[in-house]
């Protein structure tokens, strides 16, 4: 915090009346709101500050600094607020909360930012950048443990620490808000919570998410508590405690910077160093215990990456969005990739891009708070990655899903056709049924399907050259008749394998071998024609003359 | 103990085991050898303790008392020679892993810390896999195996290891009838070779087809010898209580297997 003291300057003191009513509900409300979810927190956090002095919104040093998530989330608040703030230096109405309105940038302010011109900016932004990928890698490993609200919780139950670190600091004396001592003081009352859910889920029979959310919030109460004790301290002075609550770039000197890069970057490095053993302890722990590896330190040692990230976050992102990091990177990457590998990169990446962006953005618009806007752009992402995942994206599985059905469809009338034309006349003069054409109605009996799909299938068929419709009537083209009997002959083969090696009872086989039919590969059906030749009257016993040539000759228009 | 030579040999002895869970008693008083290259049934009612033993053999949880001695050492210095099938739900299957690092999971202990995975680690898993059959799915994600597949992606896993001892959980558990045949192929095959398999196993009926020793547990050792003359139904009345229609069809099997022997 060296050197950063002027950006934590003394708010000015403010009147409390404004806020009496709600300070009697203050136990009560402060216990039941504040273990609600992220997004409201802050607000009501600036609703029940017990002191009356919200001191959100202090000047900053720098200017596109950070802006009070408070007065984003909850614009009925602004105004009380404008209030306290402008009471004591009213001649910085115009920039606090209430002026709503974003400044746009001009176009020259944009490009010092997003070229990193700006030495602040770039410092930020590259701490931003790192700590996001830190936290990104760490939560592909703790979402795949299923500890991810462990991170949650930890991050929630620094609060204590820091308002009894800055008291005792400086009561015996010391500098109260020096980084450091703040750090430890969340270090240790972070452990302390995320002991408390050990102890009270092995003691207890409570479920881990039940003792999360009891830790989570009564520690973060306590946290609140003290920080109204903290401001009403004659000693020291603790503005600018709140932005670990919200996080506030601005407020983060070289110091800190290069404190945040160090530790994400040790982060980083344990992750790719233990990136095997981390990934054998998500997957199967008691497998891992038979093999010797410590799980219980391993446990441990993914828990202290938690920690780490965690605490050094808690500056840029604040407690409450930190989890945002440590999930939401690592579950937008689950939707690119079915191997861990690849999901922990891209997770680092999508984390460094909202680091980086996201700081980009706060220090564009001068009013956008930095851990705000970094969560918002990880959110982003997270929204794309849903729908467009390559491996699990909404959008791409049901493509996917959509051209199975269809190709499925395919495959029936093709099939349904050639079936038809067998049926209807002996194997020899099969050529001249062929030219006639099936009756749709015919064709409608055979399966399950309504008409309009079977002439929407059609339709298609017919703009592949596999088929023609005339009239009524509807006829396979000569390559039409390659497709089916191709189509046919697999089928069958499936059935006769399924009939001879699995046990199938063969009143079932039909519909299986539609299933599997239409997801084989073309080499497991060649492996599948070996197996059957091998086996001698299982090939198909030539009730179809499967394995004749073709004896359509071809066809007029085809 | 060590000293004895014929401990030595013997590839897992559990001595007067009591284990407990909170103040409740799993196992008491567990004792019995395994003789070496055997294929060993683990029978018992559900609770009885066959999962909790495994564990305890392995070190995952710290007994009440007991000793247990594998290839006549404790645990932790045979750990190389011992291969494990944890249950099939064990794991969560959605995990992003293909069946190639599932086995290659088996040789970390091999690799070493901190090292990656290489292509002679990468060679051995598709040669285990290849062993169960399921060469051709190396790259696919676990979660599009059947039941049956996975159950053969756990055994390649400990298979890849090369262990002397292998210790299942209920390998046949909901497994297609195909992966039960191949699974079994391999236990006789590892038999032939000297290696031990102690398998849990649900479905006494083919326990006589299967094992040539059994150990039949109900919280207490009820019985453990050779199938032929422990798994007699005075036995599994023992263990499981009087539940006679599953006593009949276990005296059919029996009869089974005498006739095919």
């Amino acid at each position: 915090m060296s050197g950063d003291d002027r950006t934590l300057r003394t708010q000015p003191r403010v009147q409390r009346e404004p806020f009496s009513a709600s300070r009697r509900l203050r136990g009560a409300a402060l216990i039941l709101v504040l273990c609600c979810n992220l997004s409201t927190s802050p607000c009501v956090f600036a609703h029940y500050s017990p002191s009356g002095r919200v001191g959100l919104s202090g000047p900053e040093r720098v200017s596109w600094s950070a802006r009070p998530i408070a007065a984003l989330l909850s614009p009925a608040l602004a105004g009380e607020l404008l209030t306290v703030d402008t009471a004591g230096d009213p001649s910085r109405s115009d920039r606090s909360l209430a002026g709503r309105s974003l400044d746009w940038p001009t176009w020259r302010q944009l490009r010092r930012v997003l070229l990193l011109q700006d030495y602040n900016t770039r410092v930020v932004v590259l701490g931003t950048t790192l700590l996001g990928c830190a936290a990104a890698m760490v939560g592909s490993f703790t979402l795949l443990r299923k500890r991810a609200l462990m991170g949650d919780a930890l991050s929630h139950a620094t609060l204590p620490g820091i308002a009894l670190a800055f008291i005792l600091a400086t009561l015996y004396g010391g500098d109260g808000k020096a980084l450091p001592v703040l750090l430890v003081g969340a270090t240790i009352s972070g452990l302390l919570g995320v002991a408390t859910i050990l102890v009270l889920r092995s003691l207890t029979r409570l479920k881990e998410d039940t003792a999360i959310g009891a830790v989570l919030s009564v520690y973060f109460g306590a946290g609140v508590a003290l920080l109204s004790i903290v401001q009403q301290m004659r000693e020291g002075n603790a503005a600018g405690l709140e932005s670990f609550i919200y996080g506030k770039t601005a407020s983060m000197g070289r110091a800190d910077i290069r404190l945040i890069a160090t530790a994400a970057a040790a982060c980083i490095a344990g992750c790719v160093l233990l990136f095997k053993e981390l990934k054998l302890l998500c997957f199967d722990d008691a497998f891992a215990g038979s093999r010797g590896f410590p799980v219980r330190r391993l446990d441990i040692t993914l828990m202290a990456l938690v920690v780490i990230v965690t605490i050094v976050g808690l500056q840029a992102v604040g407690l409450i969005l930190m989890i945002a990091l440590l999930i939401i990177p690592a579950a937008a990457a689950r939707f690119w990739t079915e191997r861990l590998g690849r999901m922990f990169l891209i997770s680092g990446a999508l984390g460094a891009a909202s680091g980086w962006l996201g700081a980009s953005v706060s220090a564009v618009f001068s009013k956008l708070p930095s851990g705000a806007m970094i969560v918002l752009v990880c959110t982003a992402m997270f929204a794309f990655s849903m729908a467009f995942g390559s491996a699990r994206g909404v959008a791409v599985r049901a493509f996917k899903r959509r051209r199975l059905n269809r190709s499925i469809d395919r495959q029936h009338l093709l099939r349904g056709l050639y079936e038809l034309l067998e049926e209807s006349s002996t194997a020899d003069d099969a050529n001249a049924q062929r030219h006639e054409g099936v009756r749709l109605e015919a064709l409608l009996r055979k399966r399950s399907w309504s008409r309009p799909r079977l002439l929407r299938q059609i339709r298609r068929c017919q703009d592949d050259l596999l088929v023609q419709a005339r009239g009524n009537r509807v006829r396979l083209t000569r390559r039409g008749v390659i497709e089916a009997r191709r189509l046919t002959r697999q089928h069958r083969l499936w059935e006769l394998f399924l009939i001879h090696y699995a046990d199938v009872a063969p009143s079932h086989v039909d519909r299986d071998a539609d299933a599997i039919e239409h997801v084989l590969e073309p080499e497991i059906i060649e492996e599948l024609e070996a197996i059957l030749s091998r086996s001698g009257p299982a090939l198909p016993a030539s009730p179809h003359r499967l394995d004749q040539p073709d004896p359509v000759p071809p066809a007029e228009g085809s | 103990m060590s000293s004895d030579p014929a401990a030595a040999t013997l590839p897992l002895s559990v001595h007067d085991l009591t284990v407990a869970y909170d103040r409740k008693p799993v196992l008491w008083d567990v004792g019995f050898d395994v003789p070496p290259g055997s294929l060993v049934g683990v029978v018992g009612p559900n609770g009885a303790g066959k999962s909790t033993l495994l564990q305890a053999v392995m070190d995952l949880l710290s007994p009440a008392s007991g000793r247990i001695e594998v290839f006549g050492a404790p645990y932790r210095k045979m750990r190389h020679r011992v291969g494990y099938v944890p249950q099939r739900e064990s794991v969560d299957w959605d995990f992003p892993v293909d069946a190639l690092d599932v086995v290659t999971m088996g040789l970390y202990r091999r690799i070493g810390w901190c090292l990656p995975v290489r292509q002679k680690h990468r060679d051995l898993a598709i040669e285990a896999l290849d062993r169960v059959g399921i060469a051709d799915l190396a790259r696919r994600q676990i979660s599009q195996l059947s039941g049956g597949q996975q159950q053969r992606t756990f055994l390649a896993r400990a298979l890849v290891q090369d262990a002397d001892l292998y210790l299942m959980d209920e390998p046949f558990a909901a497994v297609d009838a195909a992966t039960e045949r191949a699974i079994i192929d391999i236990l006789r095959e590892m038999k032939n070779r000297n290696k031990t398999s102690v398998v849990i196993h649900h479905d006494l009926q083919s326990v006589p087809e299967y094992f040539d020793y059994v150990v039949l547990l109900n919280m207490r050792i009820v019985a453990h010898g050779p199938v032929a003359e422990t798994f007699t139904p005075e036995n599994l009345q023992k263990t499981y209580g009087g539940r006679l229609t599953l006593l009949d069809e276990v005296a059919e099997a029996m009869r089974r297997r005498e006739r095919s022997l």
